[in-house]
């Protein structure tokens, strides 16, 4: 009789700012039960111990922006049974991805007084443009009862329970007062995936599409009326253009805004 | 004590326990340090070039990705240096809630170091899980005070990674007195229990170090600093905030994609909870005080290894300023000061965890950002770091191979450096010939 062994879990960073995988450690009610139902073979911002792999589950954060993380990334994957990547880095390149809509030179002069010592690729991109990927936990960070969710699910064998309806649903089923019909202030929420937790519209604020797109999103028809409460073109490009600006709905509506 | 060739060559890839991508490089010959450097290889994500042509507003939300362990830090320090260029100051209610929040960055970033990345080093595991092993009551301590910490991020921010609710100018939504109120009895148990943690970190053995430092911190005048105030350190410097970029540079060296910070004259200078604590320990508290005293700290302190300490008499501190203001707090009338985009030049400075992180933009008439500087904590203390790691490595030159590495991460963890922050970080290779 074989022994059931714990999956082993694997932490990776790539060009990020960290606050995802701190998402993890801030499950601070949960995180001695799951670090007991999993083996923690790699997770450096955690621990000094390394397990080799290959790993049952595979957590990816960050987004591919250097030659050395193209490469690092395969390995990744050949390494991991489940990769998951988490954040809008890993899913769609991340706030470093404005640099996709610019010269990168210009953007490595900007910062640096020695560019030469510089490297980086031109494009920010995504885990998935580079390797398969099994499922993606979006959020600029992601939420973390969702990542205890897939985590859960994972474990147990059945698919996770995470929502891929638009942030306007969300607001409606707890009743948060639309911002943009009432206030007439800018809001994401019509074409971003909810799964935040309904953060900004809760602060008055108009949802800044830190979940990226849902799927199908009409931008267009949101452009236009963001247009008629006087946004101007530019003003509604940057909308579109932060945390997931590279995310094909949002990349292509702020270019319609260029 | 293990017997040394004349030459060996040891290797370490990835510094664990940081946040962020860094290595160490070291060369020793003949029991001398040939060549020691301190790689920051966090990819370049150039903040600093993305913001061109954004408008002003959007500053402390792009920022604030620069480190989701520090957010506060971009938050707070972008909206100041806003607030200087387009002239308006948030004071009072807004000024109190802002402090509010940023205790509770110190609380879960100053827990989370000193329970979880820094102490299993004094104990010789790898993580805090091992701690939970010998001390669960510890560790489900140490997690629940850090709890407390993003609850005040959670209430006044709206979220405890990355808040929503802060602006330029202030808040979006002011949070409800009963929201704020169900802080206190939580902050009560905190203060209590990063006392006991305070001691039980007291307790352990440090290796013996000591360095004159120059140690840089804010001051204000009628309060331990960490929002705001003028830069100050222990040789004399008194400077406004916007006087920073006079007094110190920053290099671009190429073993690193931080900049490496330094005063004007070349010289290393420290930040961070120890140049704090030296700077303006008369400012604390009582309670504050006694238990550094308990814990074993004199009212300096000059051994980088005690800086756990000093990170737990800091989050006692920012657990009695919260309590201290969630008791007085009343719901303001306005959530924020209003703002008019006007052409300028401002500078923002705060306390991050870690050290000050300066801020400057330069906007239009528009609003739109031209130019933007940032100078995080971390990068201003990378020289720092090479010469504790030169001094420790001097002192512990004896040590073998593996228990050298590990000391030298350790006085690497000294500085809870972030790395994600300066890169705008750690393998750690050393060789011996």
């Amino acid at each position: 009789m074989v022994v059931a062994k714990k999956p082993k879990l694997a932490v990776w960073k790539f060009s990020s700012c960290d606050g995802c995988q701190l998402s993890l450690l801030d499950c601070e009610d949960e995180l001695l039960v799951v670090a007991d139902s999993v083996e923690i073979a790699y997770f450096l911002e955690a621990t000094r111990a390394q397990v080799k792999g290959p790993y049952d589950i595979s957590l990816v954060e960050g987004s591919i922006t250097t030659a050395d993380e193209e490469k690092r990334i395969h390995k990744v994957r050949k390494q991991s049974k489940m990769l998951i990547t988490i954040g809008a880095c890993a899913t769609a390149g991340g706030i470093q991805a404005l640099k996709n809509f610019a010269d990168v030179d210009d953007f490595v002069q900007a910062v640096y007084a020695h560019p030469e010592y510089i490297e980086t690729l031109k494009k920010s991109t995504a885990i998935a443009d580079h390797v398969p990927v099994d499922l993606e936990l979006r959020g600029c960070p992601i939420n973390k009862m969702q990542l205890l969710e897939v985590l859960g699910a994972t474990l147990a064998g059945r698919k996770p329970n995470v929502p891929d309806h638009s942030q306007c649903m969300e607001c409606k089923m707890s009743g948060t007062v639309c911002v943009m019909v009432a206030k007439g202030q800018a809001c994401l929420g019509p074409v971003t995936q909810a799964g935040c937790g309904n953060v900004c519209p809760a602060c008055d604020r108009g949802c800044y599409g830190c979940f990226g797109p849902k799927e199908l999103p009409n931008t267009h028809a949101l452009a236009e009326r963001l247009g008629e409460l006087g946004l101007s073109d530019k003003q509604r490009r940057d909308l579109f253009r932060t945390f997931n600006a590279a995310a094909a709905p949002f990349a292509k509506e702020s270019l319609n805004h260029d | 004590m293990t017997k040394k060739a004349a030459s060996r060559i040891i290797k370490v890839d990835a510094l664990s326990r940081v946040e962020g991508e860094g290595a160490l490089d070291l060369r020793i010959k003949d029991g001398q340090i040939q060549d020691l450097k301190f790689r920051i290889f966090e990819p370049p994500r150039f903040f600093e070039a993305l913001l061109r042509g954004r408008d002003f507003s959007e500053a402390p939300d792009i920022t604030s990705r620069i480190c989701g362990i520090c957010p506060i830090a971009y938050l707070l320090g972008a909206s100041q240096a806003m607030e200087d260029a387009l002239g308006v100051e948030v004071s009072g209610p807004l000024r109190d809630l802002r402090r509010l929040i940023y205790c509770g960055e110190w609380i879960e970033s100053h827990v989370l170091h000193a329970a979880m990345l820094h102490a299993p080093d004094f104990l010789g595991l790898d993580d805090a899980l091992q701690i939970a092993k010998a001390n669960p009551d510890l560790v489900k301590k140490a997690l629940k005070l850090k709890k407390i910490g993003n609850d005040i991020l959670d209430v006044v921010g709206g979220r405890a990674v990355h808040p929503v609710n802060l602006k330029v100018g202030g808040f979006y939504k002011v949070p409800t007195k009963d929201r704020v109120r169900e802080l206190i009895e939580p902050l009560k148990w905190a203060i209590e229990t990063s006392r006991e943690l305070a001691l039980a970190f007291g307790g352990f053995e440090f290796p013996d170090f000591d360095y004159d430092y120059t140690c840089v911190s804010m001051r204000h005048p009628d309060e331990y600093a960490i929002q705001d105030g003028t830069i100050v350190s222990n040789r004399g410097l008194a400077i406004g905030v916007n006087e920073f970029p006079d007094h110190f540079l920053d290099e671009h060296v190429a073993h690193s994609n931080a900049l490496h910070g330094m005063t004007k004259d070349g010289g290393a200078y420290l930040v961070g909870p120890v140049a704090r604590y030296n700077n303006n320990f008369a400012q604390l508290s009582k309670l504050a005080k006694a238990t550094a005293k308990d814990a074993g700290l004199a009212p300096t302190c000059t051994n980088p290894f005690q800086s756990i300490v000093v990170r737990m008499v800091e989050t006692l501190f920012a657990c009695e300023e919260a309590l201290r203001i969630v008791k007085a707090y009343e719901e303001p009338d306005a959530s924020c000061v209003n703002i008019k985009p006007r052409a300028g030049t401002g500078h923002g400075c705060t306390e991050a965890p870690r050290g000050i992180c300066y801020h400057r933009y330069r906007i239009d008439a528009d609003g739109l950002i031209e130019n933007a500087t940032i100078m995080p904590p971390t990068a201003q203390n990378q020289k720092q770091i090479e010469m504790d790691l030169r001094g420790v490595i001097e002192r512990n030159m004896n040590l073998a191979d593996e228990k050298l590495k590990w000391r030298c991460e350790q006085t690497i963890r000294n500085y809870d450096p972030c790395i994600s922050c300066a890169t705008h970080f750690l393998r750690l290779n050393i060789e011996r010939d």
